[in-house]
C-alpha cells in the first residue's frame, strides 16, 4: 500500500471521509436540523469530485497490485454516477422536508452508496468488486426503508434486502467458482484462464456472476424486486434507485464481462442477449397494466436496462460506447421524469395514479410540454435524444450479428411506446377530472426543464458524450 | 431579348395570379395579355432577324452535382425560333380571345373570381412551354415538359365543379405520366452513356451511340434505337399518339381557348418538337424512326376515322388534331424534320383558328356543343363562319395542284405526304397510303362540321337559335389574325421549310450539303458521311471529294438546328415524286368534300341510313375503336381491383386485424400474466430468480456440449 495507490483512490477516499465526518458532526450537533445543509453539501462534494475526476484524470492507472483500476471507462461512469446522485439529492430536498422525511443520515447514506458505486466501476478484482457492491447495497437497503413508519416503505426495504442477499449469494458463489477454476481473483488473471475452450466450472461461475449483476441492474428475470421497491420507497429514493445505481451496475457488468471474460464474448453475449430480450419485452408488456406512475417507471427502467444490455451483448467497443451513451441519456431522462413525479401532488399530498395527469396541458402547458418531450424521448421517438440512444444500441447489435435481438428490440419499443403515449394522451386529451396542484418547487422545475431541453437540444451533437463514450469504451475493450 | 420572351409570361402569371387582389381583376388580365403580346412581338423580331446560327444564352448555373453540371440557358436556333413565334403568337391571341369567351361562365357562382386564375394559368403554361422549347439541356426541357403538364392539368380541370372535367384532368395527367416515364428513362440512358445532359454533348455522341449496346430489361439493345424509342414514348404521351392518345379528346372538357392553345397549337406539338430536336439521335436510330413512322401513320388514320362520326364539335377537332399530329410524326420519322416543323407551324394557325371558331360558335349557341343541334348558322354569325371556312380550307388542303399556291395546310400536308412516299421504304409506303386516306377523311369530317354547323335548317332548341349572336371584337380579332396565318403561312415560308435543299439548310443553319447540290451521288455522300463522322481518318476515305469536305469542315451532328444523316435523301426524293403522288392528296380532299356535300347538303337523310346499315362499323367508330373500354378492362379495373383488395383484405384484414389482435388480445393477456407473477410474495420472486438461473445454467451447459 503506497501513496501512489492511494492517490488513484483519492476521490473515493475524500467522499468516504466526508461521509464519516459529516455523520459525526451531525450526530453531535443539530442532527436533522442540519439535514438540508448536508444535502446541499453532499451534492456539492459530488459535483466537485465529478469535476475533479472528469477534468483531471487521464490514462489508465492500476492500484493495489492490479486490484483497482482508474481508466476512462471508470471515469465516465463515475461522473455520471456523481452528477446524477447530486441532481437527485438537490431535487429531493424540498419534497422530503415537506413530508418530514429529511433525516440527516439520508445524504450520508447516499454518499456512502456513491463510494460503493465508484468502487464497483473501478474494481479489477472479484473481492474489490464485492466490497463495492455490498457497500452500495447496504446503503441502499437502508435508504429504501427510510420512511420507517410506513409499512410499504419498510416492506420494500425488507424485500430488497432479502432478495439482495440472495443475489449476493449467487454472486459470491459465482465468484468462488471463478476463483476456483481460474486460480486468481484478479481480472487480469481470470481473463487469461477464460479463453478458448473454457471449463464448465468457469462457465458456471460466469453465469452466477452475471445473474448477480442482472439483479443489480434489475434485468428480467431478476427484476422482481424493482416494482415493489420503486413503489414502496419514498419518491426521491426511487429517483435515486432509477439513476446512479443503474449506471454503476451497468458499469460493473461491462467491466467484468470485458476485463475478466473478454476472450469469450460469444458465451456471455448470449446470456446478456437473453436477459436483454426478456427485459425489453417484460418491461414493455407489464408496464401497460400499471396505473401507478412509480411502478410504471420501474417497468420502464427494466425495459431500458434491456436496451442497454443489448449494446453490451454486442461484445464490441462500439457496443460499450452505445451502452454508455444509452445510460447517460437514460439517466438524464429519468432525472427529468422523476423531478416531475416529485411535483405530482393534490392538496399537498403525493399522487401516483396516472389518471391524475388528465388535462395537465390546460393547467400547466409548459410542464406538460416538458413531460411530453421526456415521454417521447423515453419511447424513442425521433428526433429526440432518446431515439439516438436506441439507435446506437440497435446499430451495435446489428453490426455484431445480433440482428434478431435488434428486431426484437424494435418490436418491444413499439409495444412500450403505448404507455408513454398514454401519459401524453392523458395530459392532452384526457377527461376533465381532479387535476394536480399547480406550481412546482424551483429545483425540480429546473431539473425537469433542463432534462426536457437536453432531449431536444442534444440532437445536435449529444453534448459531445459520443466522443467521451467512445474513448471510455476503447479503454475497456481492446 | 430572348430572356424577356421567356420570362415575360412568368411575370404575367405571377402578377395576374397573385396580384389581382391588389390591382384588380381587369388590370391583372390586361397585364398578362400585354406581356404576352410583348413576348409575341419580340419573338417575331427574333424569328425574322435570325440567321440560323445556333446561339446559347446562359442565364444561371442550374445543377452541379457530381459529374452533372449544367446551366439554365436558352438555346436559340431555328427550331426554337419557329416554336417561339408559334407559342407566343397563339398564346397572345388566345389571351385576347379569352376576354370575350370567359366573360360569363355558368360553371362559377355569382361574384366568384375565376378570370385572373384562368389568365394566370394560361401565362404560366406559356412560360413552361417556352422553357421547354428554349431548353439547352434535357433536364431543362423536362422541367418545361412537366410544367406544361401541370398547366394542362389545371386548365382541363378548370371547371372544378364538373366531375367530368376533373376526371379528364386526372386522365390527362396519368396518361402523360406513362409517356413521361419513358422520356425520363431516355434522359437517364443518355446521361448514363454520355455523362452529360447538354444538347451539344449529347448530339455529338449520336454516331457513337449507334455503335453502343445497352442492357435494359433483360436484353441488349442498340443504344441509339433504345434512347430514341424511349424519348418517343414521351412524345407519344404528350402528343397523344396511338396507345397514349385517350386523354386528348377528354381534355376538351377544358374551356375552348385552352383547347386552342394547349391541345391544338402548342403543347401537343411538343412531342414533334422533341423528335425534331433530337434529330442527331434519331438519325442514328433506324429502328425507332421506323416505329415512329408506323405509329404516326396509324394515328393519323385512326383519329381520322373516329373523327368521321363524332357529334361534339370540339371532339371532331380534337381527333383532327390527333390525326394531324400523326402526319407530323410521319414526316419526322422518315427524316424530313423540316416538313414536320412546317406542318407544326401551319397547323398551329389553322387548328387554333378552328378551335377558336368553334369556341365562337359555342359561345353564340350558349355552350351547346352538339353539332346535331346546330344548322343554318351562316347568317347569324357571319364572321365566325368565314373564319371557320378559312380554317377548313386550310386543314383540308385546298390549293392549286402542282404549284405552290394554296392554303397553309395544302403546302405542309402535301410536303409530308410526298416525304412519306419519298422514304421509299415499306413503312413509308404504308404511311403514304394511310395519310392519303386520312386526308380524304379529314376533308370529309371537316366539311361535315361546316355543313352541319352553318348550312341546312336550324336544329335543336329554337330559343338558342333565336338568341344566337356574333361574338365580341376581342374574340373576332384573334380569328382574323390567325386567318391570315392560315392562308399565307404556307405560301410565304414554303421555300424555307420544304423548298430547295440549300434554302432549307440555310434556314436551319446547317452547314453541310451546301456545296454538294441536290444530286450528289450516293458515293459522294458516303464519303462525306465518313468525313463528317470520322474526321480523323477521313483523309484516306474521301478521295476525290475534297470540295464536299471543304464545305463542311469539322461538321458534327447538332451543329445546325436539325441534322440529317448524309445518307438521308428523303427530301430530295420527295421533291422528285411523280405527279400522281403530288396530286393524290388533292384528289383525296376533293373526294372527301364531294361525299360530305352529298351526305349533308343534298341528301341529309343518307348519314342516318348509312349508320343504320353499317351499325357495327358505326358503333366501332363512334366508340373510338373501344380504346377507352379496353383500357378500362385491362388497366383501370384490375388496378382498382388490386387497390381495393390490398386495402380491404391486405390493409384492413391482415394488417389492421393482425395489429389489433396483437395489441388488443395478446399483449393485454401477457400484461395480465405478468401482473399475476408480480404477486408481492418474496418466495415467488425468489422462485423467478432461481428459475432464471436454472435456465441460464442449463442453456450454457447444453451449449457447451454442442460445441
Amino acid at each position: 500500500m503506497t501513496a501512489s495507490d492511494l492517490s488513484i483512490l483519492l476521490p473515493e477516499i475524500v467522499i468516504a471521509v466526508y461521509a464519516m465526518a459529516a455523520l459525526l458532526f451531525a450526530v453531535y450537533t443539530g442532527k436533522d436540523k442540519l439535514a438540508p445543509t448536508l444535502v446541499w453539501g453532499t451534492a456539492a462534494v459530488f459535483v466537485l469530485c465529478a469535476a475533479w475526476i472528469g477534468l483531471t484524470g487521464g490514462g489508465t492507472n492500476l492500484a493495489f497490485g492490479g486490484s483497482y483500476v482508474d481508466d476512462a471507462f471508470a471515469r465516465f461512469a463515475k461522473v455520471v454516477i456523481l452528477l446524477s446522485a447530486a441532481a437527485v439529492l438537490v431535487m429531493s430536498e424540498g419534497y422530503m422536508s415537506r413530508r418530514d422525511l429529511l433525516r440527516f443520515e439520508y445524504p450520508i447514506l447516499v454518499a456512502l452508496a456513491a463510494v460503493g458505486m465508484m468502487v464497483m466501476v473501478s474494481a479489477h478484482d472479484l473481492i474489490v468488486l464485492y466490497m463495492g457492491l455490498e457497500l452500495q447495497s447496504l446503503a441502499l437497503y437502508v435508504v429504501a426503508s427510510l420512511r420507517r413508519d410506513s409499512a410499504k416503505s419498510t416492506e420494500a426495504g425488507l424485500k430488497y434486502f432479502v432478495l439482495g442477499a440472495l443475489s449476493s449469494g449467487l454472486l459470491l458463489y459465482g465468484a468462488s467458482l471463478t476463483y476456483g477454476y481460474a486460480g486468481t481473483t484478479q481480472f487480469a488473471g481470470i481473463v487469461e484462464a477464460a479463453s478458448g475452450e473454457i471449463s464448465l466450472g468457469l462457465l458456471f461461475g460466469l453465469v452466477f456472476l452475471l445473474s448477480g449483476f442482472a439483479f443489480k441492474v434489475s434485468a428480467a428475470p431478476f427484476h422482481m424486486w424493482t416494482p415493489d421497491v420503486y413503489e414502496g420507497a419514498p419518491t426521491p429514493v426511487t429517483a435515486f434507485f432509477a439513476t446512479a445505481p443503474k449506471m454503476a451496475a451497468m458499469g460493473l457488468f461491462a467491466r467484468v464481462v470485458h476485463d475478466a471474460f473478454g476472450n469469450i464474448p460469444a458465451d456471455w453475449g448470449q446470456i446478456i442477449a437473453f436477459l436483454s430480450v426478456l427485459s425489453m419485452f417484460l418491461g414493455a408488456i407489464a408496464a401497460i397494466g400499471q396505473r401507478n406512475i412509480k411502478r410504471l417507471m420501474a417497468y420502464s427502467s427494466i425495459a431500458h436496462m434491456g436496451y442497454a444490455l443489448m449494446g453490451l451483448a454486442a461484445g464490441t467497443a462500439f457496443g460499450v460506447q452505445a451502452m454508455l451513451i444509452y445510460m447517460a441519456i437514460y439517466v438524464t431522462m429519468n432525472i427529468g421524469t422523476f423531478a416531475f413525479i416529485l411535483s405530482m401532488e393534490r392538496d399537498g399530498s403525493p399522487v401516483t395514479d396516472i389518471g391524475a395527469l388528465n388535462q395537465l396541458s390546460k393547467s400547466e402547458p409548459l410542464k406538460a410540454l416538458a413531460v411530453l418531450i421526456l415521454m417521447f424521448s423515453l419511447a424513442g421517438v425521433p428526433p429526440l435524444v432518446g431515439f439516438f440512444g436506441k439507435f446506437y444500441v440497435l446499430r451495435a447489435a446489428v453490426e455484431a450479428g445480433y440482428a434478431w435481438l435488434a428486431i426484437a428490440g424494435v418490436i418491444a419499443s413499439v409495444i412500450g411506446a403505448f404507455y408513454y403515449l398514454r401519459i401524453v394522451f392523458y395530459m392532452y386529451f384526457g377527461e376533465e377530472g381532479d387535476g394536480l396542484d399547480r406550481g412546482m418547487a424551483p429545483v425540480p422545475w429546473a431539473m425537469l426543464m433542463l432534462a426536457a431541453f437536453a432531449m431536444v437540444a442534444g440532437v445536435v451533437n449529444l453534448f459531445g458524450i459520443e466522443g467521451l463514450a467512445a474513448a471510455a469504451a476503447a479503454t475497456l475493450v481492446n | 431579348m430572348e430572356t424577356i420572351i421567356l420570362f415575360a409570361p412568368l411575370v404575367g402569371a405571377l402578377i395576374c395570379g397573385f396580384g389581382w387582389r391588389i390591382i384588380g381583376e381587369k388590370p391583372a388580365q390586361w397585364t398578362a395579355t400585354g406581356l404576352l403580346f410583348l413576348a409575341a412581338i419580340l419573338s417575331w423580331v427574333v424569328f425574322l432577324g435570325f440567321d440560323g446560327e445556333t446561339r446559347q444564352i446562359q442565364i444561371l448555373r442550374f445543377i452541379e452535382s457530381g459529374s452533372l453540371a449544367t446551366d439554365w440557358a436558352i438555346r436559340l436556333d431555328r427550331l426554337t425560333a419557329i416554336m417561339l413565334i408559334v407559342i407566343t403568337t397563339v398564346s397572345a391571341l388566345v389571351h385576347l380571345y379569352s376576354f370575350g369567351y370567359m366573360a360569363h361562365d355558368d360553371n362559377f357562382r355569382e361574384g366568384e373570381s375565376y378570370r385572373p386564375r384562368f389568365f394566370a394559368y394560361l401565362s404560366f403554361f406559356t412560360f413552361a412551354m417556352l422553357s421547354l422549347v428554349t431548353a439547352d439541356n434535357l433536364v431543362q426541357m423536362f422541367f418545361g415538359w412537366e410544367g406544361v403538364g401541370v398547366a394542362s392539368y389545371l386548365l382541363i380541370g378548370f371547371y372544378f365543379r364538373k366531375p367530368s372535367a376533373n376526371a379528364a384532368a386526372i386522365k390527362a395527367f396519368v396518361v402523360n405520366r406513362v409517356g413521361d416515364f419513358g422520356f425520363a428513362l431516355g434522359i437517364f440512358a443518355l446521361f448514363y452513356l454520355t455523362d452529360s445532359i447538354d444538347f451539344d454533348i449529347v448530339f455529338a455522341a449520336g454516331p457513337e451511340l449507334a455503335e453502343t449496346q445497352l442492357r435494359f430489361l433483360w436484353a441488349d439493345w442498340n443504344a441509339a434505337n433504345l434512347i430514341a424509342f424511349l424519348l418517343f414514348v414521351g412524345a407519344m404521351g404528350k402528343s397523344a399518339q396511338l396507345i397514349l392518345h385517350t386523354w386528348l379528346p377528354d381534355a376538351m372538357e377544358g374551356p375552348t381557348p385552352v383547347s386552342a392553345l394547349i391541345h391544338a397549337a402548342t403543347m401537343v406539338t411538343a412531342g414533334v418538337f422533341l423528335v425534331c430536336r433530337m434529330s442527331p439521335i434519331m438519325e442514328f436510330a433506324p429502328g425507332a424512326t421506323t416505329f415512329i413512322v408506323f405509329l404516326g401513320a396509324a394515328t393519323a388514320f385512326f383519329a381520322a376515322t373516329v373523327g368521321l362520326v363524332q357529334n361534339d364539335i370540339k371532339r371532331v377537332i380534337a381527333y383532327s388534331t390527333c390525326s394531324q399530329l400523326g402526319y407530323m410524326f410521319v414526316a419526322a420519322g422518315v427524316g424530313v424534320y423540316s416538313a414536320a416543323m412546317f406542318h407544326l407551324f401551319t397547323h398551329a394557325f389553322f387548328k387554333a383558328m378552328l378551335f377558336l371558331g368553334a369556341g365562337s360558335v359555342i359561345h353564340a349557341m350558349h355552350h351547346e356543343q352538339d353539332m346535331r343541334n346546330y344548322g343554318g348558322l351562316r347568317k347569324k354569325i357571319p364572321y365566325t363562319f368565314w373564319a371557320m371556312m378559312i380554317g377548313t380550307l386550310a386543314i383540308t388542303g385546298v390549293g392549286i395542284p402542282l404549284t405552290y399556291i394554296g392554303f397553309a395546310g395544302f403546302l405542309s400536308k402535301d410536303a409530308i405526304i410526298e416525304s412519306a412516299w419519298g422514304a421509299q421504304t415499306g413503312v413509308g409506303t404504308f404511311a403514304f397510303w394511310a395519310l392519303v386516306v386520312a386526308a380524304m377523311f379529314t376533308s370529309f369530317y371537316s366539311w361535315r362540321l361546316m355543313f352541319m354547323t352553318f348550312y341546312g335548317e336550324p336544329r335543336g332548341s329554337k330559343h338558342t337559335h333565336d338568341h344566337a349572336h356574333e361574338s365580341p371584337k376581342t374574340m373576332l380579332v384573334p380569328l382574323g389574325v390567325l386567318g391570315l396565318g392560315a392562308i399565307f403561312a404556307g405560301m410565304v415560308w414554303f421555300g424555307d421549310f420544304f423548298g430547295d435543299h440549300d434554302e432549307v439548310n440555310a434556314f436551319y443553319g446547317v452547314p453541310i450539303h451546301a456545296a454538294e447540290g441536290e444530286h450528289a451521288q450516293a458515293t459522294a455522300l458516303f464519303g462525306a458521311a465518313l468525313a463528317a463522322t470520322e474526321s480523323k481518318d477521313a483523309g484516306a476515305e474521301d478521295k476525290g471529294h475534297d470540295d464536299a469536305h471543304a464545305a463542311a469542315p469539322g461538321w458534327q451532328p447538332g451543329m445546325g438546328a436539325i441534322y440529317t444523316h448524309p445518307d438521308n435523301h428523303v427530301m430530295d426524293a420527295a421533291h422528285h415524286a411523280p405527279k400522281w403522288v403530288k396530286v393524290s392528296p388533292f384528289v383525296a380532299m376533293l373526294i372527301g368534300f364531294l361525299v360530305a356535300f352529298q351526305f349533308y347538303i343534298r341528301r341529309p337523310d343518307w348519314p342516318a341510313k348509312l349508320a343504320e346499315n353499317q351499325r357495327p362499323l358505326y358503333l366501332f367508330l363512334l366508340n373510338k375503336w373501344y380504346f377507352d373500354e379496353i383500357y378500362d378492362a385491362i388497366f383501370v379495373r384490375p388496378a382498382r381491383w388490386l387497390g381495393d383488395t390490398l386495402w380491404r383484405r391486405g390493409d384492413g384484414n391482415v394488417i389492421d386485424g393482425g395489429i389489433n389482435a396483437l395489441a388488443m388480445g395478446i399483449v393485454p393477456f401477457l400484461t395480465r400474466l405478468s401482473a399475476r407473477a408480480q404477486s408481492g410474495y418474496l418466495f415467488h420472486y425468489v422462485f423467478a430468480m432461481v428459475l432464471g438461473i436454472a435456465v441460464l445454467v442449463t442453456w450454457m451447459t447444453l451449449g457447451m456440449g454442442a460445441e
